[in-house]
């Protein structure tokens, strides 16, 4: 290029050029959008929801009804009237496996939801309010943490016979505490900043400052925690199922479904193989999603 | 001029392991309507806490106010209860913290940090608190308004950070702005520009503003009068021009000599004010800076100095102006 003199004039003064306007995403949008740059939250997404719809549509399309029994049937390989085979009663183990998922999912989302109303917002309080209310409501959590959750089943049992529900009562007395824990933890610092400060000099009340800035601020922890707690929850009831604390015939949970295959893992390994990878993969997918969720949901990490 | 608030014998006591600290030992003064007023000291001398006390916001365990009264348009703040201190917070008296990289929730966004005072306070809906919060970034000079209210603290500066405080403490046109440092992290430029934005508040909605600094050129740029305070006490008070025509007690007389000036000779060694400050917790006997003043005399290690009045808002609390009708002598 050649410099001339034309080049020193005065440049003309344009019209104001508007800065580029940035869409305004509302937060769920936003975190949306950051979960799908995580190609293995949306894995574990995909997969989460294929095997709820799996576990409660799944049924309705097949003939075999997990209670019917047909002793020729015994030990059948998976074929294409079994995909996945029958067990030593002649009964359908795809359709139990669904039957399975009901009872494993249920009870994963009854324990994080328990979680997040009561760990949450326990934990929530008596880490903002302190002093003595604070000591007072630890203690009471660490008597809870204190009893067995397996001790507690069984006097349930005891009392109300076996099933479902004693599971349900037991997650629900025990695991909260280690969500109001982590809550608490995390209350006891954020509440100590200068913005917890700030919101109080505009007026906030305790419950706004609560439940608008401080508990946000924990999503991480309650997010990773809750996630984490699912599968916790999905095993642990598979874990009583399989000592026979749990659900019982024919009803069936992926983890008598396990207990039941185990016996004859050796003649006939498809029998745990299916209920086996359906808990690896119901797991593997809750962590995956807990991780992305993690990262997409706390927006001091947009970029 | 109608005076808004008026503060006697302010006692705030702070409980910690080490003993009890009487971070505020007996202020008094008041403010006018319109008025700012500027409290400079050194650090830990109990500027902050008077501004919190004023705001009722040292929470107890540790602090305490343990006597005194503030009286706010003839109420007396003291002795409210929690939630109507609560409707006075950020309505009627609002403050700006020092700190703007801290004072903001990283996990909500700016749009609804605004907006919460004035639901809290003024009944708004969601689009009437949207529209006056765009109004008020434009007012503390945030460009494009609209779209930065869904932007999050972190994609903000420091300079734009404070503004944003600014905005949130005078959404709802308090009649009393306390800015605590308001200026202390953040770099020259931006501090000319936030001071100007305090200036122009101050005549656009005519507040009352408390400026708690420790920089002398602050307050002479904004304030009418001026609060020293040592050790927890007010030692001087005075107009801004009085107080730079003769600054009166010799910790004030100290503070002036520290600031490095540009007509003096270069070689001089800037002269400072030695030993340390004071340990709040067991304060010395008699007047609290005679350890480290250089007039002092008997007297001001046995017996705390009264204040010697010599015109309305000029008062002093030393000896050495004992028996003195005027300054001046």
């Amino acid at each position: 290029m050649e410099i001339n003199p034309k080049l020193f004039e005065p440049l003309e003064r344009k019209e104001e050029t508007t800065s580029k306007v940035l869409p305004s995403l509302n937060y769920w949008q936003d975190a949306w959008i950051r979960l799908k740059k995580s190609k293995l939250a949306i894995a574990g997404l995909i997969i989460i929801i294929f095997i709820g719809i799996f576990s409660f549509l799944g049924p309705v399309f097949l003939k075999s009804k997990y209670f019917e029994t047909s002793l020729y049937n015994a030990y059948k390989s998976p074929t294409l009237e079994h995909p996945f085979g029958t067990d030593e009663l002649g009964r359908d183990v795809l359709v139990r496996v669904m039957y399975g998922g009901r009872i494993s999912l249920a009870v994963g989302f009854a324990a994080s939801l328990v979680n997040l109303l009561i760990g949450v917002v326990y934990g929530g309080l008596s880490g903002y309010l302190g002093g003595k209310v604070d000591e007072i409501m630890m203690r009471i959590v660490d008597i809870l943490y204190s009893l067995p959750v397996l001790l507690i089943v069984i006097l349930l049992m005891v009392v109300l016979g076996p099933g479902l529900v004693n599971i349900f009562i037991a997650l629900g007395i025990s695991y909260w505490t280690g969500m109001a824990r982590i809550v608490r933890g995390q209350i006891l610092s954020l509440k100590e900043q200068e913005f917890t400060l700030a919101a109080r000099m505009i007026g906030a009340t305790k419950s706004q400052i609560l439940f608008r800035h401080l508990i946000p601020n924990t999503i991480g922890p309650i997010i990773v925690t809750a996630t984490f707690q699912i599968p916790n929850a999905i095993f642990f009831e598979s874990f009583l199922s399989f000592i026979g604390l749990g659900v019982s015939a024919p009803m069936a949970s992926w983890g008598v479904l396990a207990s039941d295959g185990i016996r004859a893992i050796r003649a006939y390994p498809y029998l745990i193989f299916f209920p086996a990878i359906f808990i690896c993969l119901t797991m593997l997918s809750f962590n995956f999603l807990g991780d992305g969720l993690r990262d997409a949901l706390d927006p001091r990490l947009r970029r | 001029m109608e005076e808004i608030l008026k503060v006697t014998n302010l006692t705030t006591y702070f409980y910690t392991q080490g003993g009890i600290v009487q971070a505020v030992r007996g202020v008094d003064f008041n403010l006018k309507k319109g008025e700012a007023l500027g409290i400079v000291g050194e650090s830990g001398c109990g500027k902050t806490v008077t501004g919190l006390s004023i705001m009722r916001l040292i929470s107890y365990p540790p602090g305490r106010i343990v006597d005194g009264q503030i009286e706010f348009n003839k109420v007396n703040l003291i002795q409210l209860r929690e939630n109507n201190i609560a409707l006075i917070r950020g309505d009627k008296i609002s403050m700006i913290f020092q700190d703007p990289m801290s004072s903001l929730n990283p996990v909500l966004t700016i749009g609804n940090q605004l907006m919460e005072p004035l639901i809290i306070h003024k009944n708004c809906t969601t689009s009437q608190a949207r529209k006056r919060a765009i109004e008020l970034l434009e007012l503390v000079r945030i460009r494009s308004g609209s779209n930065m209210l869904a932007r999050y603290p972190h994609e903000f500066s420091g300079g734009m950070r404070q503004r944003v405080m600014i905005a949130m403490a005078i959404s709802c046109e308090p009649e009393i702005l306390i800015a605590d440092e308001p200026t202390t992290s953040l770099d020259v430029t931006v501090q000319a520009q936030i001071l100007d934005l305090l200036k122009d508040i101050k005549r656009k909605i005519n507040t009352s503003i408390i400026l708690i600094t420790h920089n002398l050129a602050v307050v002479a740029g904004l304030c009418d009068r001026v609060l020293v305070f040592y050790a927890g006490k007010i030692v001087e008070e005075a107009l801004i021009e009085d107080l730079y025509a003769k600054p009166l007690h010799p910790y004030t007389i100290g503070l002036f000599k520290a600031v490095p000036r540009l007509d003096v000779e270069k070689e001089k060694k800037l002269q400072t004010i030695h030993g340390l400050p004071p340990d709040l917790i067991s304060p010395p006997k008699g007047c609290a800076f005679h350890p480290r003043c250089d007039y002092s005399m008997e007297i001001c290690a046995i017996k705390e100095p009264p204040y010697f009045n010599f015109k309305e808002f000029r008062r002093v609390a030393c000896w050495l102006y004992y028996g003195k009708r005027d300054f001046n002598s």
